[in-house]
């Protein structure tokens, strides 16, 4: 028999996150400081409005690019955050999460051999992402005495004449990182002098905790050469609906609505339904879970720094990114001890690219009992090897 | 800073104190001198434990009672609801709009004891025209907390 897998998909090595949980659910009494996801419920009159949708019998597909009262809201929710302006009609397409306005948006503007710059520590996803559009993922290393800031310098060094889109995953996962307007300002502008687009990740825009989160979009000249990613799963607590979105100009946003309508057809129609209900009256629930998130944020930071753990203090998303390099073992090695030795499960740094080596992605989303639990056993484990 | 540390205190009143200036960013100091100035101004006015008592042995019957009232001159609802709340079985006495005027929550260990309450006590205030008792079979949530076991943490493992 032939080999029935395409070559290019094989040679895609799967997420390194995997394996590790693999074990950890097998495991007993183990605690987890690994999800990528809120704890909290989706907040009760969102779900209602999803059930009520479902009583009416909306069961039938919406248009492809969403329902037309959804990107309305999300026109309007962006407007009121950001300051930004997107025509709900032409410039807005909502997507079966986040993660398939990633992939869409690379393949509609990708040709074979086009250079995308990716700053790493980030998600799993945008190099083989890029390489299923065909295009070519270059890394740029982002270092922790920045922040894990992307630099203008660090920028300039990763563009060729083949580059044509950047990618920005500002708050970051894993990091925690955040970009704040003058860091922007200045990528912003050789983003322009060069000519190059930017696929602007902004998933965790709602969880900051030093000011309010700027969007690269709302630039001076940004607009037109941005693709802007955001979803409900994290702001209001709803990953398993499985909603997100893309505002792009309408050149762009035409051809991913051509991928989208093709492979997907539409958003769930009743996570659309209730995202509406998310959009308009989920204010209150963000601010509320964003200072809960906050004030776990600063605990964790604080019982590091209790026992001697080092880490910069990250004001995104909801993850911090110890280092423990001064151990003396690779990220792989410090989680699998952690993990036999107190049955502690957190993320070795180097699952989000080479240069997370030396670092561990911790969540907070977990409640502050549960968080107390793993930081008593993780206080242990640091006692047992230094 | 004043509303975050009520809200915290408010789910758990037993909370660290170091813990939660931790929590709020703030010296653990400020947060008992917050406390303690709001004890004074009387924003907090206790500190109290929620008790699911159908979990005991203890038995207790709890009853909502409608009271119409008719108004003093010059005194309004209030002398009236004075007399109401002075005693120790109501946990709770309120001026209400609509069919009503005030409501009342009274506590007790038996429907004996909370009907004769109802009938020797309240009914012979003399501006109380009339009431009507309910008794509260079951309670789901109160106080915001849903009298229901810890949810269990159902999330999966997924990647990426």
């Amino acid at each position: 028999m032939r080999n029935p897998c395409s070559q290019r998909i094989v040679d895609i090595a799967p997420s390194g996150i995997r394996k590790f949980f693999d074990v950890v659910s097998e495991m007993k009494d183990a605690v987890s400081l690994g999800v990528g996801e809120p704890d909290f419920d989706t907040p009760w009159h969102i779900r209602d409005e999803g059930i009520y949708s479902l009583d009416r019998g909306r069961t039938f597909y919406t248009s492809n690019a969403g329902l037309k009262e959804l990107k309305v809201e999300i026109s309007n929710y962006l407007n009121r955050h950001y300051g930004l302006e997107y025509d709900p009609i032409h410039e807005i397409v909502v997507t079966v999460g986040g993660s398939e306005a990633i992939d869409i948006a690379l393949r509609a503007m990708l040709d074979p051999g086009d250079e995308v710059i990716i700053p790493q520590p980030s998600y799993v996803s945008y190099v083989p992402c890029t390489i299923l559009a065909n295009g070519t993922p270059v890394i740029v290393e982002l270092k922790e005495e920045n922040e894990f800031r992307l630099t203008k310098q660090e920028l300039l060094d990763a563009i060729t004449p083949k580059t044509k889109i950047l990618i920005m995953p500002f708050p970051n996962n894993p990091t925690g990182a955040i970009m704040e307007k003058e860091d922007l300002e200045e990528i912003a502008k050789i983003c322009v002098e060069k000519d190059i687009f930017v696929l602007s990740d902004e998933i965790y825009s709602a969880l900051t905790y030093k000011g309010k989160h700027v969007s690269i979009a709302s630039m001076p000249g940004m607009k037109e050469r941005t693709v802007l990613i955001n979803g409900f799963s994290k702001s209001h607590a709803m990953t398993g609906w499985r909603l997100g979105y893309a505002c792009a100009p309408r050149e762009i946003l035409e051809q991913m609505l051509k991928i989208h309508q093709f492979a997907i057809m539409c958003a769930p129609t009743t996570s659309q339904y209730a995202g509406v209900e998310a959009m308009k009256n989920g204010d209150s629930d963000i601010e509320h879970m964003r200072q809960e998130y906050n004030g776990r944020r600063r605990f964790l930071m604080h019982r590091f720094h209790q026992m001697g753990l080092d880490c910069f203090e990250p004001y995104g998303a909801f993850y911090v990114f110890p280092s423990i390099k001064k151990f003396g073992m690779t990220s792989e090695e410090f989680a699998t001890r952690l993990l036999e030795s107190q049955k502690v499960a957190v993320v070795p740094g180097t699952a989000f690219g080479a240069c997370g080596e030396g670092f561990l992605r911790i969540s907070y989303a977990y409640s502050l009992e549960d968080l107390k639990i793993a930081l008593d056993r993780m206080e242990k484990f640091i006692k047992e090897i230094s | 800073m004043r509303e975050q540390l009520l809200s915290i205190i408010e789910k758990n009143s037993r909370i660290d104190l170091k813990e939660v200036a931790i929590i709020l960013g703030c010296e653990e100091e400020t947060v008992i001198n917050e406390l303690q100035e709001m004890e004074e101004e009387g924003i907090i006015c206790g500190y109290h434990t929620m008790i699911n008592w159908d979990k005991t042995n203890v038995d207790k019957v709890m009853a909502l009672i409608e009271v119409r009232v008719t108004p003093q001159r010059g005194r309004g609802f209030d002398q009236v609801a004075e007399r109401i709340y002075q005693y120790p079985e109501v946990s709770s006495c309120y001026l209400m709009s609509g069919a009503y005027d005030i409501m009342v929550i009274l506590e007790g260990k038996t429907l004996k004891e909370v009907a004769g309450f109802v009938t020797d006590k309240l009914s012979t205030i003399d501006d109380v025209t009339s009431t009507a008792t309910h008794f509260i079979l079951k309670k789901y949530k109160d106080h915001g907390t849903v009298m229901k076991k810890r949810k269990k943490d159902e999330r999966e493992v997924f990647t990426p």
